[in-house]
């Protein structure tokens, strides 16, 4: 076997890629005042639309998904 | 162009040859009919070819015009793909079920007629079945026979709707129906289902986890998007179609986050996108439909490359539960690289395809003005990073090291991956020779600034939340467990009625059988055999008395008369009495 990818193995890495990761978060939250915007709906063209809708989205998502999980979750041999 | 091989027999007459070739001659074989089937594409000019009249309808095999050439180019270049992706499972039945259910496929999209669409329609439900079959496992077989009879329900709907249509409009021709009589709401039944719109898309995430590790690949480029091409061609504009669509693109994405099984994960995404799709078909404009089309032709090379960076990783593996796998970029990083840009395709990042067709039909409905829908879309949008983005490619290739340490798979499916993620990224960056071939003008520009921007945030702060969510612990865990959905509805009510019709009609069966074959059998068998000597003593006793006779005479006179009539040797005198007796009842009760 070839030698093996460690990058993730060491948390210095890791803390670089969230670390970027952040810094990109907010450079898209700059750039957005310096954008033209063709809005078809009102909201569209507010500052950080995007970005908010996005957020919240992704955290209601899995709100939702962890009362579904209340009522469809079920043994993996259910329907032997 | 009549001397030209009608284009969905290269494959299916070219299936019948697979057996008889061996080693290599076999994979250039098989390679060479995608080829030669796609030479024949492009030498195709638009009309109608290979019309066969039979029994005074005609039988069109080739309708040939921009949207039926679109679908035509991407199934045959998935089959290529596909059969690349193949070549080194050595199993001719999945082979020879490949090819036919892509001959299938590329049957309905050059159907002229519904007859002919119908013919097509039932050979992809049945030679896909052999890709789930194929793997055989008794999950698998147990998934195969749900499969198919589900898709024969909905084939059966199809052809109902298809005769009532053609009886009410005296037309064959596969065109536009518009959703209006019992016979159009027939067909979009029978087409619903293979588009896997819910509450009718629990066959699909119940069978493709369930396919070989190829087939899966086949059959997430083509029963779903081939009813998508039907439905385009049937029922553009359908209002029913944008809420129905809307829906579908939402619904999955809750399921997709719990669900273990990552070829799961990824056909509740599959069901997701399509979604996207019938939204556009519904709102139906120029610019929607473009949108469906593209985003059909760039879901079908993404979601085989997910299918297939994910199925190599099963081949090699034999794990592909998220509580099963994690850490395997170590030792597949090509694999993981492949899937990652798969996952980025599928999430529409700018530079990848599904930025630069997704959002055709999230703009159209801007354009029409359907805020909702334009919510909802979004919504579903930031849900597809979410779900197919980050949790496919992290819980597959990342997370906590499971200590699985897999080679690359071998050369043949890396480079079907390779090309694919190819084409994924040129799409994604260059456009035009896609948005070229669009059934109608393209006057889109996906690379504005605010689109860009706006789209990065809306997947960098969906991705923001993934992360604070993973890091906080409140990000549900990935559970060795099923979840219900709709199949609920005939796995269990299958058994729900069996037992019922089991009790009933078993019920029945031994009421009849105390009441009939028991009890009443043998009330007849007495009264029978007892009868004859009572009528007999209910008239002769009242004159043995009457003339003297008593005691023991009378006692042994009756015993006389059982004895007789049981032995069948009664006195001629008692026998003609008793009839005479019989007839003047019968005439006096007249």
């Amino acid at each position: 076997m070839k030698k093996e990818l460690k990058i993730f193995d060491k948390p210095k890495n890791v803390k670089r890629l969230l670390g970027s990761f952040y810094v990109s978060l907010l450079i898209l939250l700059i750039i957005d005042f310096f954008i033209q915007k063709h809005a078809e709906f009102p909201w569209e063209g507010a500052t950080e639309f995007f970005a908010v809708y996005g957020f919240i989205s992704c955290v209601l998502l899995i709100f939702v998904a962890k009362i579904l999980r209340l009522f469809v979750k079920r043994d993996e041999d259910y329907y032997e | 162009m009549s001397n030209l091989i009608p284009l969905p027999a290269i494959f299916i007459i070219g299936a019948l040859f697979i057996p008889f070739w061996g080693g290599r001659l076999k994979s250039a074989y098989m390679l060479a009919l995608p080829v030669l089937a796609f030479i024949t594409l492009v030498s195709m000019p638009e009309g109608k070819y290979w019309i066969v009249n039979i029994l005074e309808y005609d039988l069109i095999f080739g309708r040939v015009d921009k949207l039926s050439m679109v679908f035509g180019y991407i199934f045959t270049i998935i089959t290529f793909i596909g059969v690349l992706f193949t070549l080194k499972v050595a199993d001719d039945m999945q082979r020879m079920a490949a090819f036919m259910y892509a001959g299938g496929a590329l049957g309905v999209t050059f159907a002229g007629d519904f007859l002919t669409l119908y013919l097509f329609w039932e050979l992809l439900a049945i030679s896909s079945t052999f890709l789930i079959l194929a793997r055989r496992t008794k999950a698998s077989q147990a998934a195969a026979f749900r499969y198919i009879l589900v898709h024969v329900f909905g084939g059966l709907c199809l052809l109902a709707g298809i005769v009532f249509y053609i009886h009410n409009s005296g037309t064959a021709e596969f065109g536009y129906i518009g959703l209006n009589g019992a016979a159009s709401y027939l067909i979009f039944i029978g087409i619903a289902l293979n588009a896997a719109i819910p509450p009718l898309h629990p066959w699909l995430q119940d069978a493709y986890p369930e396919a070989t590790v190829t087939g899966a690949v086949f059959l997430s480029a083509l029963t779903t998007k081939s009813a998508v091409y039907v439905m385009a061609r049937t029922f553009p504009g359908a209002e029913l179609l944008i809420w129905m669509g809307a829906f579908m693109t939402i619904m999955p994405i809750f399921y997709a986050v719990l669900e273990n099984d990552i070829r799961r994960v990824l056909a509740y995404s599959l069901i997701n996108q399509v979604g996207f799709m019938m939204v556009g078909i519904g709102i139906g404009t120029q610019l929607a439909i473009n949108g469906t089309v593209s985003h059909a032709f760039c879901h079908i090379l993404y979601k085989a490359l997910l299918f297939m960076s994910t199925g190599s990783v099963l081949f090699m593996t034999g794990k592909i539960r998220c509580t099963d796998l994690g850490g395997i970029y170590k030792t597949m990083p090509l694999t993981c690289l492949f899937c990652m840009i798969g996952a980025a395709s599928i999430s529409a990042f700018p530079l990848f395809s599904g930025f630069v067709s997704k959002s055709m039909i999230i703009s159209a409905a801007a354009h029409g003005k359907l805020a909702v829908i334009w919510l909802t879309l979004q919504f579903a949008s930031a849900g597809v990073f979410h779900h197919a983005g980050i949790k496919v490619p992290f819980f597959t290739f990342f997370s906590e090291d499971s200590g699985i340490r897999a080679k690359e798979p071998p050369l043949n499916m890396l480079l079907a991956m390779g090309i694919t993620a190819f084409l994924c990224i040129a799409i994604g960056i260059y456009p035009g020779p896609l948005y070229s071939i669009l059934p109608y003008p393209v006057d889109y520009v996906p690379y504005t600034g605010a689109h860009v921007i706006g789209q990065l945030q809306l997947l960098m702060f969906g991705a923001l939340a993934f992360c604070l969510l993973i890091l906080s612990g409140y990000y549900p865990a990935e559970m060795r467990a099923i979840n219900l959905d709709t199949d609920w509805f005939y796995r269990k009510g299958g058994r729900l009625f069996y037992h019922a019709m089991d009790r009933i009609f078993n019920g029945l069966n031994s009421v009849s059988d105390r009441i009939l074959a028991g009890a009443l059998a043998s009330y007849l068998g007495r009264v029978s055999k007892e009868g004859p000597v009572r009528v007999a003593l209910l008239f002769l006793a009242p004159v043995w008395v009457l003339v003297g006779i008593k005691g023991e005479k009378l006692a042994q006179k009756r015993l006389n008369i059982e004895k007789a009539i049981d032995t069948g040797t009664s006195p001629i005198g008692i026998s003609a009495a008793v009839a005479t007796i019989f007839l003047i009842v019968i005439f006096l009760l007249m």
